[in-house]
């Protein structure tokens, strides 16, 4: 059968060339891998190779011709048996190209069934933290303490799960957060590192690709930045770009943003970066019961989970119940205070900060709500629009950079969504939008404060 | 038709008398290698080598036409020219408890391990019955079945990847070893010596595969490495290399074989360097400027990795008429593959949302 030679894309954008040159003649042999054309495009001279074998026949498209659009054909080739002088050209030359044109296809009104379109189902909007049994003893943790027991609880049940990073086995950690599980477990599952942060984080990728229940420890998330691209690359795009078959379910973990004059390159907030990925889950605990139950559910999460920890926050004591398996719901955030007069939304360390503003402003008669959003990504919307419904004032407050931050992110969601319910408009309260300094007077100057909030939150309230 | 040949047959890359016995433990798999190069195919395995390295060559340069069609879109990387690589490593591997990952030129590996051609070329096509379910493309397909993990785009990101699935062998204990693949472009890349590092340090059971076939994108071996003998890049982290032809399938297989000894042995990684050609440019929109046309004319004629297995089939008495008869069943098969990627549907748009997590929040 006689083989249409068409005139080849060369490139993603070409949609026509120059026939700059033929390389062979009519009544030549040719077999797959021989070049017979150049092909000029806008950018560059191409070879066309032929594919298959047999003889030129007819040449249709002249060398020199400009313009020729791609998927016209250029020659006949006549295979085993056939007389090559005798091919005519196609009775209807196609000039028309067979590529795949984007269609701009009505996109269906129902959510479709899985994936984000599912974030945000009224379904699961109602999971709610699991009731703690009246009469559960409750114990005073740090919320250190709560992360080494969440690790040590999830490696007790499964043996898949093995914790890798810098100094997390002999050292005990570098913030002591590892503390004593070389001792249990060993060192086949609590493996010291060479500092070489992109090679564990890829290692500890394809260890969770291999099966295994990786957690991969950063000395501090400032040093995750080398690694970023098996995070956002490697870790959060594999289940999407294999069609669901492979998993990676891998917990990247460590302490995240200011601690206390260690400077510019030691002090920031990455929740923002990786709440901007899909295919992520990114948790930002400030308590240590949520610091427990949410790194229990991180470790036994199918999905790549980035869980953003607050060196600040380590050595604080809080209330966590002796429960025997304390694991909490991942995309749910958490009424921290009842209020009736504003919200104030935050997470990690800014809980703190909203929970010492509260105190005060309820002295001044202004009784504020607080939301911790724990979970940064899938975020909560409905808790924060539900609060917004009941106080219709707003003011976001975060330990980080204000520009394309997660308060940005809950001031469009209002603005989108609840708009309706404001009764102001909603205002951030962040750090400066400077790198961070060293000078102790600068560095309290950068960072958000209580009264900051305060004064934000008056701002709201018209007082 | 001549013997391929590659500089590694040279006395200089061969180990010299050993200085000491650390000296000797990184040149001991050279030696073994130089002194038993080809496997004994039996007629029966060396046809069965030709026919994967056929279907993977006819396959790619049916992807190129289909590419040129407008059917393929995007980033298109082919495999022409190195298909002994490819089907000499895997055919040494245990299919089913060994791992392989690679980069983005990554359709020889899935043909090597026998993936359905059908599904591959669908992904390329970009439609529902791919292997990604067409959300992954050319550059992205996986088949945890046949413990194949992609399929990457980052160049040399499937080196740390690899190093971690073979801690997974590793740490299961199932004597499983991984091969990671990577071009001498990825080579250069930093998170390959830190996975060296680390894989030496831990005795992983991996392989590293240095697929050097010349040029890294457009730029020659030469203007980007210092040290162009890759296989001895492991040296300063104490890991064995091996200097092979890529263009003799059965000095691939054989070579393999020595390697997957010594890793499965328990005693840590090795690096092979796999001297190869790509015919075709870096990506089908690469003009390939920076080589002449009597460069790759000459090792088509010279080196080629089918026409050098057709040579010794004829040797061994398969007849030209029977070697025909294959090249026709594999251009069916691709035809097949290439009308069914062609008249498969398009992912139904509730895909677009489909995967992106695995559990419900």
């Amino acid at each position: 059968m006689a083989i249409e030679l068409k005139m080849p894309a060369l490139s993603p954008t070409m949609e026509e060339g120059k026939l700059a040159k033929w390389l062979v003649k009519e009544g030549d042999e040719v077999s797959s891998g021989d070049i017979l054309a150049e092909i000029e495009t806008d950018k560059a001279t191409m070879e066309f190779e032929a594919v298959d074998e047999g003889t030129l026949g007819k040449i249709l498209v002249p060398e020199g011709t400009e313009g020729v659009k791609v998927g016209t054909v250029i020659a006949m080739i006549a295979g085993e048996g056939e007389d090559a002088s005798a091919l005519e050209a196609p009775a209807e030359p196609e000039a028309k190209v067979e590529a795949q044109q984007v269609k701009p296809d009505v996109v269906q009104e129902k959510p479709a069934d899985g994936g984000t379109g599912q974030l945000a189902s009224e379904e699961r909007a109602k999971v709610r933290d699991p009731e703690v049994p009246h009469g559960t003893n409750m114990k005073t943790s740090t919320v250190r303490e709560a992360l080494r027991d969440a690790m040590a609880e999830e490696m007790r049940r499964d043996e898949r799960v093995f914790v890798m990073g810098e100094e997390v086995a002999e050292y005990q950690g570098a913030y002591k957060v590892t503390q004593g599980l070389l001792e249990e477990f060993g060192p086949k599952r609590v493996i010291d590192t060479p500092i070489t942060e992109y090679g564990f984080a890829g290692i500890g990728t394809g260890a969770a690709m291999g099966g295994l229940r990786p957690i991969v420890e950063f000395m501090t998330f400032n040093f995750a930045m080398q690694a970023i691209d098996h995070i956002i690359n490697s870790a959060a795009k594999t289940n999407y770009m294999s069609g669901g078959q492979m998993r990676c379910p891998v917990v990247f973990r460590g302490p995240n943003g200011a601690a206390a004059r260690v400077g510019a390159q030691h002090s920031q907030n990455y929740g923002p970066w990786y709440a901007h990925v899909p295919g992520l889950v990114v948790i930002a605990p400030y308590d240590a019961s949520d610091a427990k139950g949410l790194l229990k559910a991180a470790i036994r999460c199918e999905d790549p989970v980035v869980f953003l920890e607050n060196e600040l926050v380590y050595g604080r004591n809080f209330e966590l119940p002796e429960l025997d398996d304390h694991v909490l719901p991942i995309g749910k955030a958490r009424i921290m205070r009842e209020g009736a007069d504003v919200t104030i939304v935050s997470y990690s360390i800014g809980v703190g900060i909203a929970l010492e503003a509260a105190e005060t402003l309820a002295d001044e008669g202004i009784d504020a709500e607080i939301v911790d959003l724990r979970t940064l990504r899938p975020l909560d919307k409905e808790t924060v629009l539900e609060s917004l419904a009941r106080t219709n004032r707003m003011v976001v407050v975060e330990e980080g950079f204000p520009v394309c931050s997660i308060s940005s992110e809950i001031a469009t969601i209002c603005m989108e969504d609840g708009f309706d319910n404001l009764d102001a408009p909603v205002l951030r309260v962040c750090n400066e939008d400077v790198p961070l300094p060293y000078a102790a007077n600068l560095e309290k100057a950068a960072l958000v404060d209580a009264d900051r909030v305060i004064e934000a939150v008056k701002k709201v309230c018209y007082r | 038709m001549p013997k391929a040949k590659s500089d590694a047959k040279t006395g200089e890359n061969a180990a010299e008398t050993p200085g000491d016995e650390e000296d000797f433990a990184l040149r001991s798999l050279q030696q073994a290698h130089a002194a038993d190069r080809r496997y004994s195919a039996s007629k029966e395995e060396l046809l069965h080598f030709y026919e994967q390295m056929l279907l993977i060559r006819r396959f790619e340069e049916k992807a190129g036409q289909l590419y040129g069609l407008g059917l393929i879109g995007g980033f298109c990387h082919l495999y022409i020219g190195q298909e002994a690589v490819a089907v000499g490593l895997q055919s040494a591997l245990k299919g089913g408890l060994d791992s392989v990952i690679t980069g983005y030129r990554d359709h020889g590996h899935m043909l090597a391990y026998g993936i359905d051609p059908k599904i591959i070329m669908a992904e390329l096509t970009g439609r529902h019955s791919g292997i990604s379910k067409g959300k992954g493309g050319s550059m992205h397909m996986f088949s945890v079945e046949h413990k194949f993990y992609g399929g990457h785009g980052i160049v040399g990101a499937q080196v740390p990847l690899g190093a971690g699935l073979a801690f997974a062998h590793k740490y299961n204990e199932d004597g499983g070893v991984t091969v990671a693949y990577f071009g001498d472009g990825a080579a250069n890349q930093g998170q390959v010596y830190e996975s060296f590092n680390m894989a030496s340090l831990w005795k992983l059971p991996i392989i590293f595969v240095v697929e050097n076939n010349q040029y890294a994108m457009g730029t020659a071996v030469k203007r980007g490495s210092a040290e162009t003998h890759f296989y001895r890049r492991g040296t300063a982290f104490r890991i064995p290399g091996m200097q092979v032809d890529g263009m003799d399938v059965l000095e691939v297989r054989k070579a393999a074989e020595i390697a997957i000894e010594h890793v499965r042995g328990g005693n840590g990684p090795v690096l092979m360097e796999l001297s190869t050609y790509r015919y075709r440019g870096h990506s089908m929109s690469d003009p390939a400027k920076y080589r002449s046309r009597e460069e790759v004319q000459g090792v088509r004629e010279k080196r080629d990795p089918i026409e050098h297995a057709k040579a010794e089939l004829i040797e061994m008495g398969v007849s030209e008429a029977s070697l025909k008869d294959i090249d026709k069943q594999t251009r069916a098969k691709v035809a097949e593959a290439a009308d069914f990627a062609e008249n498969s549907p398009e992912p139904e748009m509730a895909e677009l949302y489909t995967d992106v997590l695995v559990e419900r929040y």
